[in-house]
């Protein structure tokens, strides 16, 4: 049996690129299980989806622990533990990471028994939700790396799945995934079907004994609002409000008020303070903001500007030295 | 006949559309809302006629089904966890009516805590309703149901709600290949409602809603309930035979896989269930005589047949997806009363697993054919246990002691207002 991980953020096709892919597996004579898995639905949460794909019915159900392909579409999720991109990743498993990065610096990195491969199709685009066709392209990317799946196949299973989308952009999709098709041609095949379990030599689960514990302890309460203070949901954010104090009227309340997460404070001059940790990235202090002090401005820009900002401070220290 | 890949949810919607549905009231809830999207647009756009009404609750979404189907119009609806609870008095209210719609449940564990993912306790709180309810475990499986269950409800020994039961994300989000019947096939299968004598009509005003005083009526009432419960297990055997001669899929009342010859049998609910025949031709690979059985009819419970299938095995394992409070697994319960007095009755283990929608692994399912063997050897079950590990459980303690230290936060910041109120004395 084939079993396919598909890891990105809502709102980039991973649930569409998992049914395109079990849709050209069934075109093929196969039989198949696609399924998308998410927490919050919301755009920009981590979600994953996964395809299962035999020539016998298939028993097996949910999370795949063993995957043979791992396809990750944002490669800021390899970092949340949350995601759990890495899970089950063994010495067959292909990991293809959608990144500007060398696959041996991923490989170096993450020190991950698999082979690591990179799709190379990462734009810098305003809202990394929106980046365009990046489901078709992780199908196409994932149908060649499996090498039984002719393009027709894939072909088909685009038109079955975006018909509802209208013919331009079915036409614009094909063309990306046939892109993606031609671009992992040189790994073609590297993707192999994974075997069952043994009945006979399986790691034994540990089962324990559900010890008790007095309901001060076992009780599922919230005791302060510090929890939400602890869960970094600043990693959510795709886009960043960017303050830019020339333009602020020092009005005290308005973004402040808004603030749906108590994300911005006020300083002693007046000031808002954005804290990053927290900031979701909704943009409502943006639409709100009477003078339009905030901008939104792209997650990733936002960090590659902090990331040179610091590097020009070192060097300037350097210089004084 | 071609198959297509369609949801749990889709498999849902297609089953009500071949049904030919004329009405359906709708209330939201996550993992079945996709079933009323796909009706809606259905309706909207004129693939099918008929009439949606989105109510302001799921206890008003069950009335208006009752309401209607005891108007003669063919009814179907949705729900899922809270819902179902929310709409718990009218469950009761409308099977004593003996109205005959059909419900989907998309299953879904309870608060508290709040979940979104799937366990069996939302429909086993609807065990004693009145509405019998039917087990499913595959996509197909959901909309071949739902036809069955129409024919059911509807039938004049019976004249009783049903559910139709699918697992919330393991089926209710889960594409796999599904055979859509023939609509014509389908509809001469499901056949016209013949509403009998319930035709409530406006012009002609009648109650449902009787009050009886005294235990005697009341007894009366509620025990032809039961009879008519009882009844559908004969009329389900008669129905889903006639759907296996007609479209070539067998949906006995209890479905066994490699049982005959079995020592050993797993019996589990739902979609779960497919990952134990996994683990039964894995274990039958090295050798191992063990099968599955699965009672897809809860309600009507099949007691005779789920004794039959397994009073002459060594060992059987319950895997229960739900939790009686203070007593165990409810099929364990269900399963033990269908064997009391056999002779030479297997050893019942019981084991709680997949609450919440927490995976059970081939591995855990290996080691309980394990226990079951070892069962045998002792001459003793094994004392019932939640599947649960320790790396789960250090898991747990890692959220506990972020809550443990917010505890410690919070009660110094406590005491330091305190000292500070002191302070101003």
């Amino acid at each position: 049996m084939y079993r396919i991980r598909f890891h990105g953020r809502g709102g980039q096709g991973m649930k569409t690129a998992s049914r395109i892919l079990s849709n050209a597996f069934f075109l093929g004579g196969y039989e198949v299980q696609d399924a998308p898995r998410y927490g919050a639905e919301r755009r920009g949460a981590p979600i994953f989806a996964y395809v299962r794909a035999a020539k016998q019915p298939i028993n097996e159900r949910g999370i795949i622990n063993r995957p043979d392909l791992v396809i990750v579409a944002d490669d800021s999720l390899v970092a949340i533990p949350a995601a759990g991109v890495l899970q089950g990743i063994g010495p067959q498993t292909v990991l293809m990471i959608n990144s500007h990065e060398a696959a041996r610096t991923w490989e170096e990195r993450l020190n991950v028994p698999g082979q690591v491969l990179i799709l190379p199709v990462t734009e810098e685009v305003e809202d990394r939700a929106e980046l365009p066709f990046l489901g078709t392209t992780c199908a196409g990317a994932a149908a060649r790396l499996i090498g039984i799946i002719p393009l027709e196949h894939l072909q088909q299973a685009i038109r079955d799945e975006l018909a509802h989308l209208g013919t331009e952009i079915v036409e614009k999709n094909l063309q990306q995934a046939a892109e993606a098709y031609e671009l992992a041609a040189e790994y073609a095949g590297k993707v192999i079907e994974g075997t069952e379990i043994s009945a006979q030599d399986y790691a034994k689960p540990e089962w324990i004994d559900m010890p008790f514990e007095v309901a001060s302890i076992s009780a599922p309460t919230i005791h302060t609002g510090l929890t939400s203070e602890l869960a970094a949901t600043g990693t959510w954010r795709t886009m960043r409000p960017v303050i830019d104090y020339q333009l602020c009227n020092r009005c005290w309340w308005v973004c402040s008020e808004f603030c749906p997460d108590g994300a911005i404070t006020v300083d002693d001059e007046g000031y808002p303070q954005i804290d990053l940790d927290q900031c979701k990235g909704c943009m409502i202090c943006v639409a709100q903001c009477p003078p339009h002090a905030i901008e939104a401005v792209a997650e990733s820009v936002a960090q590659l500007a902090e990331a040179t900002e610091a590097t020009e401070a070192t060097e300037a220290v350097g210089d004084k030295s | 006949m071609t198959r297509q890949l369609l949801t749990g949810n889709g498999a849902a919607a297609w089953a009500a559309r071949l049904a030919k549905v004329d009405y359906v009231p709708a209330f939201p809830i996550t993992p079945q809302t996709e079933i009323i999207e796909t009706l809606s647009a259905w309706f909207d756009n004129g693939e099918i006629p008929g009439r949606m009404t989105t109510l302001e609750s799921e206890q008003s979404m069950i009335t208006a089904a009752g309401a209607a189907a005891i108007t003669g119009v063919r009814v179907f609806t949705a729900t899922s966890s809270q819902g179902l609870l929310y709409g718990m008095e009218m469950l009761y209210t409308v099977a004593g009516w003996r109205a005959p719609f059909v419900m989907i449940n998309v299953s879904r564990g309870l608060s508290a805590p709040l979940t979104l993912e799937p366990d069996h306790n939302d429909i086993l709180a609807a065990r004693d309703s009145g509405f019998l309810q039917i087990h499913c475990a595959t996509c197909q499986e959901v909309l071949d149901s739902t036809l069955i269950a129409y024919r059911l409800a509807e039938h004049e020994k019976v004249r009783l709600p049903v559910i139709v039961n699918q697992d919330g994300f393991y089926l209710s989000f889960t594409r796999e290949p599904v055979e859509i019947p023939d609509p014509a096939l389908a509809a001469r299968f499901v056949g016209q409602f013949d509403p009998e004598n319930t035709q409530l009509r406006a012009s002609a005003p009648t109650s449902q809603a009787v009050a009886v005083l005294g235990g005697s009526p009341y007894s009366y009432f509620r025990y032809e309930l039961h009879l008519a419960a009882q009844q559908a297990l004969d009329v389900y055997d008669e129905v889903a035979a006639e759907f296996a001669e007609q479209f070539g899929r067998d949906y006995s009342a209890i479905e066994s896989y490699r049982i005959d010859d079995a020592e050993f049998a797993f019996v589990m609910m739902g979609c779960f269930a497919t990952k134990a025949k996994e683990a039964v031709d894995r274990l039958r690979d090295i050798g191992w005589r063990i099968g599955l059985v699965r009672p897809r009819l809860l309600r009507p419970f099949p007691e005779q047949a789920l004794h039959d299938a397994l009073a002459d095995k060594k060992a059987i394992a319950i895997i229960d997806q739900n939790i009686s409070m203070g007593k165990g697994g409810v099929l364990h319960t269900e399963v033990a009363s269908a064997l009391y007095g056999a002779k030479a009755a297997p050893l019942l283990t019981s084991y709680i697993g997949g609450l919440g929608g927490r995976d059970i692994s081939q591995e855990e399912l290996f080691e309980i054919a394990n226990q079951l063997k070892q069962a045998v050897e002792k001459g003793s079950a094994p004392p019932p246990r939640l599947l649960y590990t320790a790396g789960e459980l250090r898991e747990m303690r890692k959220l506990q002691a972020i809550a443990h230290v917010e505890r410690q936060e919070l009660k110094l910041g406590e005491e330091s207002d305190n000292d500070q109120g002191e302070g101003n004395d």
